[in-house]
């Protein structure tokens, strides 16, 4: 090939390179915010995620559980599956649901799947645990409409 | 209950608004063409310039590369949605760029270890393939912080072992299995930055304890110092019995930086970074092949046969100039190990200044990506999983072609997906698997309702629970 050849096609190699360098700078730029909207306004349905999370929801009350989920705070939307039939909360490494909060004990509760559904039980925690604002002294039974308060995280089954 | 579809936050939104983070799948696609374009072209521009043809093969080199990176991407839509957009397509272009350059060697050298190459990215990315679809989740890797510190550690150590520990170029740093070596430090390298991330994140609040105070900073106490001693002494091994500075600073460095950041105090930093100047001092006076590093660094003129490799490496870098000498058309073939350690500087003698300059951006977008994810999470083992995993990318990228460019002394760590090795590109696809999984995590919108205060919840226990 002729020299000029050779030169065009290694300049425009390297214009490729520097091209994909600036699209992923641009991308993270366009990345970096994400898109802001109004809060308790659905997003728009473009996003493709607001209808099916509703059809859940509407669908919830007649399914059986199959996450026990966080609710509020920092970790909000962090679940843990129930499929191995129990659930253990708590600060150790070794829970399947771990909360960082100074009110929750090492091992602090344990969802179990009984014959009825599922209860919830304390492991003999310090600051006890709350199932819709009562402090629970047993063994209880907990539903789709019931939420749990441990510490300053609140956690409720979900389908 | 009235339920908001709100989401998690990348950064704190102003009162009143949620920011909705994007999927972008599509400008992955786009941003992978680009990539594969880049890889193949650079494959098809060798040919061009050295035989004035196109390879015979192309039809089934295209097609195979297209179509690992179309299931790449299609199992990222399926599993991983929300995961970073950039970060595939980055790896894509770097390992296709690889490919092109050991193809391209292989010309000059009368070889053929492009195929074998070619073969391990098949493996490195079914193996990301199966850390998608088998984990999708990070946290259950936590539950083992001992065992996986313990594997790690062994494998770092076992090429010392008899029998199967395997020396190649003066470092002992491979493991032979029969016909087969392999570099256990780069498997070791992901397992130990899973190990420190449950460790620290389980010890953090006591590794954080101020001790003596000096000079202005607080130093941890004497007692929390057994873990940073385990690790100094794992790395103090590396570097005297298989003679690998890089390997060495590598996992020390690791170490010292997820306990910073986990820690949030200084003072492990600056402890870290005098151990490992005073150790690697130490290493310098006792042990020559340390010695024979830091004259080819210093001046590698007065030594040119044992600097051979650096001097060659040099000439190439500067042959290339700005612009290089175009694909095919540089001698890189005449730098020792070219296809492994030196593969930076082929790249700088071919693509010139500014296609090295590329290679090295792309790098650091990929790290300084993985770092935005541990930055938008909110659970701490991700967080920190995500840092270690992100900052050790950079690290090693940093130690080698600071080596090849002469900036640190040349150690014989892999320059990750482009040097020849399987080891290393399968160890490196997983940990962009794990950085993936851990941004999908991080940037799925979570639906949430509205913050119950316990302080109302306590007056509800009177009367009216519900």
């Amino acid at each position: 090939m002729s020299e000029i050849a050779v030169m065009l096609i290694k300049v425009l190699f390297l214009a490729l390179l520097w091209i994909f360098i600036l699209a992923v700078a641009s991308v993270i730029r366009g990345d970096m915010f994400g898109r802001t909207v109004p809060a308790g306004t659905a997003p728009p349905t473009e996003l493709g995620e607001a209808p099916r999370t509703n059809t859940r929801i509407r669908r919830r009350d007649r399914g059986t559980p199959r996450t026990f989920t966080i609710t509020n705070g920092e970790l909000a939307g962090t679940s843990a599956d129930l499929a191995g039939g129990t659930v253990q909360i708590g600060r150790s490494a070794d829970c399947q649901l771990i909360l960082e909060d100074d009110y929750v004990s090492t091992r602090h509760a344990r969802v179990n799947a009984g014959d009825s559904g599922f209860y919830i039980e304390d492991l003999g925690s310090t600051n006890g645990t709350y199932v819709n604002g009562q402090r629970i002294t047993q063994p209880t039974t907990i539903g789709l409409e019931d939420t749990v308060r441990i510490g300053r995280t609140v956690m409720r089954l979900e389908v | 209950m009235a339920r908001d579809i709100a989401t998690g936050p990348p950064l704190a939104p102003t009162p009143g608004t949620v920011v909705v983070p994007r999927k972008r799948r599509n400008t992955e696609l786009v941003l992978l063409l680009v990539a594969l374009a880049v890889g193949l072209g650079a494959w098809f521009i060798t040919h061009l310039n050295v035989f004035n043809a196109i390879p015979e093969n192309w039809p089934m080199v295209v097609g195979v590369s297209v179509a690992l990176a179309a299931v790449a991407h299609i199992v990222v839509r399926w599993r991983i949605p929300y995961a970073d957009p950039v970060m595939l397509p980055c790896v894509v272009l770097l390992n296709g760029l690889g490919l092109a350059m050991i193809a391209r060697l292989d010309l000059s050298m009368k070889a053929q270890s492009a195929p074998t190459q070619f073969m391990w990215t098949g493996l490195g990315v079914a193996l990301f393939l199966i850390v998608l679809i088998v984990l999708r989740d990070h946290r259950p890797l936590q539950r083992f912080p001992y065992l996986l510190g313990l594997v790690g550690i062994v494998l770092l150590l076992m090429p010392l072992l008899p029998v199967i520990g395997h020396e190649e170029y003066g470092a002992r740093i491979w493991v032979a299995l029969g016909p087969y070596t392999f570099q256990p430090a780069e498997a070791a390298k992901v397992v130990l930055a899973i190990a420190f991330a449950s460790y620290l994140v389980e010890r953090r609040e006591v590794l954080a304890l101020a001790g003596a105070r000096v000079l202005g900073v607080d130093l941890p106490r004497l007692r929390d110092l057994g873990p940073i001693a385990l690790m100094f002494g794992a790395s103090m091994l590396v570097l005297v019995y298989q003679r690998d500075l890089g390997t060495s600073l590598l996992f020390f460095g690791m170490f010292v930086m997820m306990l910073y950041v986990s820690t949030e105090r200084p003072g492990w930093a600056i402890l870290g970074t005098i151990l490992f100047a005073g150790g690697a001092l130490a290493g310098w006076f006792l042990f020559s092949h340390v010695q024979v590093r830091v004259d080819a660094w210093l001046d590698p003129f007065a030594t040119p046969d044992a600097s051979y490799q650096i001097i060659q490496g040099q000439y190439g870098i500067a042959w290339g100039g700005l612009l290089g000498r175009g694909l095919g058309l540089g001698r890189p073939a005449l730098i020792p190990v070219v296809k492994s350690d030196f593969i930076t500087a082929a790249i700088g003698e071919e693509l010139g200044m500014t296609g090295l300059m590329a290679v090295i951006m792309i790098y650091a977008l990929v790290a300084a990506r993985g770092l935005r994810t541990s930055l938008m999470g909110k659970e701490p083992f991700g967080k920190l999983l995500a840092a270690g995993l992100a900052f050790t990318f950079a690290l090693q990228v940093f130690i080698i072609v600071g080596g090849v460019t002469r900036l640190l002394p040349l150690t014989g760590l892999t320059t990750p997906f482009l040097s020849q090795g399987g080891s290393s590109l399968i160890c490196n696809w997983i940990l962009i698997g794990l950085l993936m999984v851990i941004s999908h995590q991080f940037r799925k919108p979570v639906a949430t309702i509205p913050e119950i205060d316990p302080d109302t919840e306590r007056t509800q226990l009177i009367g009216a629970a519900r």
